[in-house]
């Protein structure tokens, strides 16, 4: 029943996605993921879908390295994700973490941890994200979308190969939710990996291409986005779709 | 204080050079011991901000322990190692400006090593996770936490630079507060207060109160601008 | 890092000194008198030495003369300077200026001591009084004279310490401000006293009994001991102090009208 689900495997390494092979994390005797494997393909966008509490985020963190779990395997084409690695990824988060500077240099830092020194490449993507003259502005001071279209385009400053976004425009206005959606799908066609936490339903069916969906720490199914919408391969995934509150 | 009032002020306005040759050496001992204790001080605070090892709660309580460092014991020390029958006598330090400055620099680099360390822990705290995302190496963390703490840590240093220009305990130990060479306002108050001048400490103590409020100031306002011009 | 040069500057700054310069270690009481700012000018005029004077209890600056700190130890404690040259840490001693210790106490004298002539006396009346009574209790050159006054009067105030006997632990500025401040007698060097300025009420009670004699010594601190002594500038202070200049410029200094020390140095 779970589609995609399938261990490493012959294909050669660039092919290959993001593996997640039996995590489990449990802090204060609570297990927050149980035995989670799945194999995410190498392209197109992933949406991980649940009710609260349902260890998306979590997942999500594991899957960048920012927190290891208790048991389990993250590979990354192949690879596991060291320091090194997860340069060549990126994550947004559900509230954006803007450093206490100007627009640009929150830029400028993104970029010059990565080594890259580029100011035309900069003032690009700020205009890409709709930030264009506001180079000078303190970051802090931006409406709530304005600082997440800006972690954006911090996150997108060191090209990742795979980028992560949790709940990136929750509570967002429509033009900045809408803004980031475009510059999504995008990065999809340029042949970023996006895995996008979301609780959006909506949301979920206008970007993803495959969707994970979790409950409890407990990952149900792992199917392609239209067969999820259509017909879920779990009870619970059908009755979220439905509208009910899941525990 | 009337008395002592009307004669701060005669002080000031004359110009006495003896005054302005105390006023500027207390200065210069207590800018120069800040300014060695923030380079420590900042160094060891970001350190322990970002880093988690064993005895690293030990550490914690030994550094806020040593902000309550009596300066007569730290002028104690200083001066037994750096008298001619100690460790350090064949510089030659005792009784200098340079000895003063060690002694206070060790006075307060506690201080600003523990304060510092909880700004930038609780700044830490939210920048963490976003850190690790970039792969930012140690150093680059902490580069980044003191520059973006940098205004609330002024006001540590400023709570450093306090604490070293109002003591007295420590430099007239190893100063020996000898005139025209190592005599600073602190000591100057004491030895008006010792021949029983209690006017003229007390206008000394006016402006020594005065140059620290002229510091808070000047430092308050570039701290505030700068906020205000680029950043929130 | 653009900032260590900066510092290390500096710190160099800091650090450079006169080049003829000698340190010191001397009491409060000639210190505080403002002897000092009074006859070094005359000196560094015709020497060209600059005498840095450190001023702490003669106790102390003993001690920081037996660590080598100072070339010159000018003090008032004649056994405790034997001492310290029987023990190498200075070469000869020399008398240098005398003055006198007073008791002084507040004007309605409570333990009637200023009808006493001796100081035996005047001590016994304030032990049986139980009049309160601050002692410097530093260890200094008039905290030993003051023991042995007591010990000479057959009196151990330190039994009392903390009721009627009073230890501040303080050079002698402190403890006159400590006794005006609660009315309590003490033991003081005229100088110190003549230029004291917190007198309030306070007065002379006793004074003129020989035995109230305060010597002070001057010693060159030991340069075979302590190679850091510039011994021929030390030597040079102590000479001058010595000669009819030095001698008349003690003699010369005075303070409401009042000599504060009396040169007699040996001819």
């Amino acid at each position: 029943m779970r589609d995609f689900v399938d261990m490493p495997d012959a294909r050669t390494r660039h092919e290959q996605g993001l593996t997640l092979s039996g995590i489990s994390l449990s802090r204060n005797g609570t297990t927050l993921l149980n035995d989670i494997t799945c194999a995410l393909p190498p392209s197109g966008i992933t949406a991980v879908m649940g009710p609260n509490g349902a260890g998306k985020s979590l997942l999500l963190r594991v899957a960048h390295g920012l927190i290891d779990a208790d048991q389990g395997l993250v590979l990354w084409q192949g690879d596991a994700v060291t320091e090194e690695a997860r340069k060549a990824q990126a994550m947004v988060f559900q509230k954006p973490v803007l450093l206490r500077r100007s627009v640009e240099a929150n830029v400028d830092f993104a970029l010059k941890v990565a080594g890259i020194r580029h100011p035309s490449l900069r003032d690009a993507l700020l205009n890409r994200v709709g930030l264009k003259g506001r180079n000078k502005q303190p970051a802090r001071l931006l409406s709530g979308g304005e600082q997440q279209r800006l972690a954006l385009a911090r996150a997108l400053a060191t090209n990742p190969k795979l980028l992560f976004l949790d709940e990136p425009t929750a509570s967002l206005d429509p033009t900045s939710a809408r803004m980031i959606e475009d510059i999504l799908r995008e990065e999809r066609d340029a042949g970023t990996k996006i895995v996008l936490v979301t609780h959006d339903v909506p949301q979920a069916r206008r970007l993803a291409d495959d969707v994970l969906f979790l409950t409890s720490g407990q990952l149900h199914c792992h199917q392609d986005a239209a067969s999820f919408f259509q017909t879920p391969d779990s009870p619970e995934a059908a009755r979220f779709l439905a509208g009910h509150i899941l525990n | 204080m009337g008395d002592a009032l009307h004669l701060a002020g005669q002080l000031v306005l004359s110009g006495d050079p003896d005054l302005w040759e105390i006023v500027l050496l207390s200065l210069r001992v207590s800018l120069i011991a800040t300014l060695i204790a923030c380079i420590i001080g900042l160094a060891i605070g970001s350190l322990l901000a970002v880093s988690r090892f064993r005895g690293r709660s030990a550490v914690l309580v030994v550094i806020n322990a040593l902000m309550g460092l009596p300066p007569v014991v730290v002028g104690l020390i200083v001066y037994l190692n750096l008298s001619r029958s100690g460790p350090l006598g064949f510089l030659g330090l005792l009784y200098t400006p340079t000895a003063m400055i060690i002694a206070q620099t060790i006075l307060i680099t506690p201080i600003i090593a523990a304060l510092s360390r909880q700004i930038l822990e609780d700044l830490n705290h939210e920048y963490a996770e976003q850190f690790r995302s970039f792969g930012l190496s140690r150093i680059g963390q902490m580069k980044a936490l003191l520059w973006d703490g940098r205004f609330a840590l002024l006001t540590v240093a400023l709570a450093g630079f306090g604490r070293a220009v109002a003591e007295v305990g420590a430099v007239i130990i190893v100063g020996g507060n000898i005139d025209h060479l190592t005599r600073v306002m602190t000591t100057a108050i004491a030895l008006e207060t010792s021949k029983g001048d209690l006017p003229l400490a007390l206008a000394l103590g006016m402006i020594l109160l005065t140059i620290a409020l002229v510091v808070n100031g000047f430092v308050q306002s570039v701290r505030s601008t700068a906020t205000r011009a680029a950043y929130a | 890092m653009k900032l260590i040069p900066l510092i290390l500057a500096a710190l160099a700054a800091t650090t450079a000194q006169a080049a003829d310069s000698i340190i010191v270690q001397s009491t409060t009481s000639t210190a505080n008198s403002g002897l000092y700012e009074a006859i070094l000018p005359a000196f560094k005029d015709t020497s060209g030495i600059t005498v840095n004077v450190v001023a702490v209890g003669t106790g102390q600056a003993i001690r920081n003369a037996e660590n080598c700190d100072g070339d010159v130890l000018l003090v008032h404690a004649k056994p405790s300077e034997e001492k310290f040259v029987a023990s190498g840490g200075g070469l000869e001693r020399t008398d240098l200026m005398y003055n006198d210790f007073v008791v002084v106490g507040p004007a309605n004298d409570p333990a009637q001591v200023a009808s006493s002539a001796k100081i035996s006396e005047a001590l016994t009346k304030i032990a049986n009084a139980g009049a309160l009574f601050t002692s410097r209790g530093d260890d200094s050159g008039t905290h030993k004279k003051e023991r042995a006054l007591w010990a000479a009067a057959n009196l151990t105030p330190a039994d009392a310490s903390g009721t009627w006997y009073r230890e501040t632990g303080s050079g002698m500025g402190a403890t006159l401000n400590a006794a005006v401040g609660m009315g309590a007698y003490t033991l003081t060097d005229r100088a110190t006293w003549i230029s004291f300025q917190n007198k309030s009420d306070f007065k002379i009670v006793l004074e003129g009994d020989e035995t109230l004699f305060n010597q002070y010594g001057v010693i060159l601190v030991n340069p075979d001991k302590c190679p850091n002594v510039d011994a021929t500038a030390g030597q040079a202070f102590i000479d001058w102090l010595l000669s009819d200049a030095g001698q008349s410029a003690i003699a010369g200094y005075k303070l409401d009208g009042q000599q504060l020390f009396f040169p007699n140095a040996p001819k």
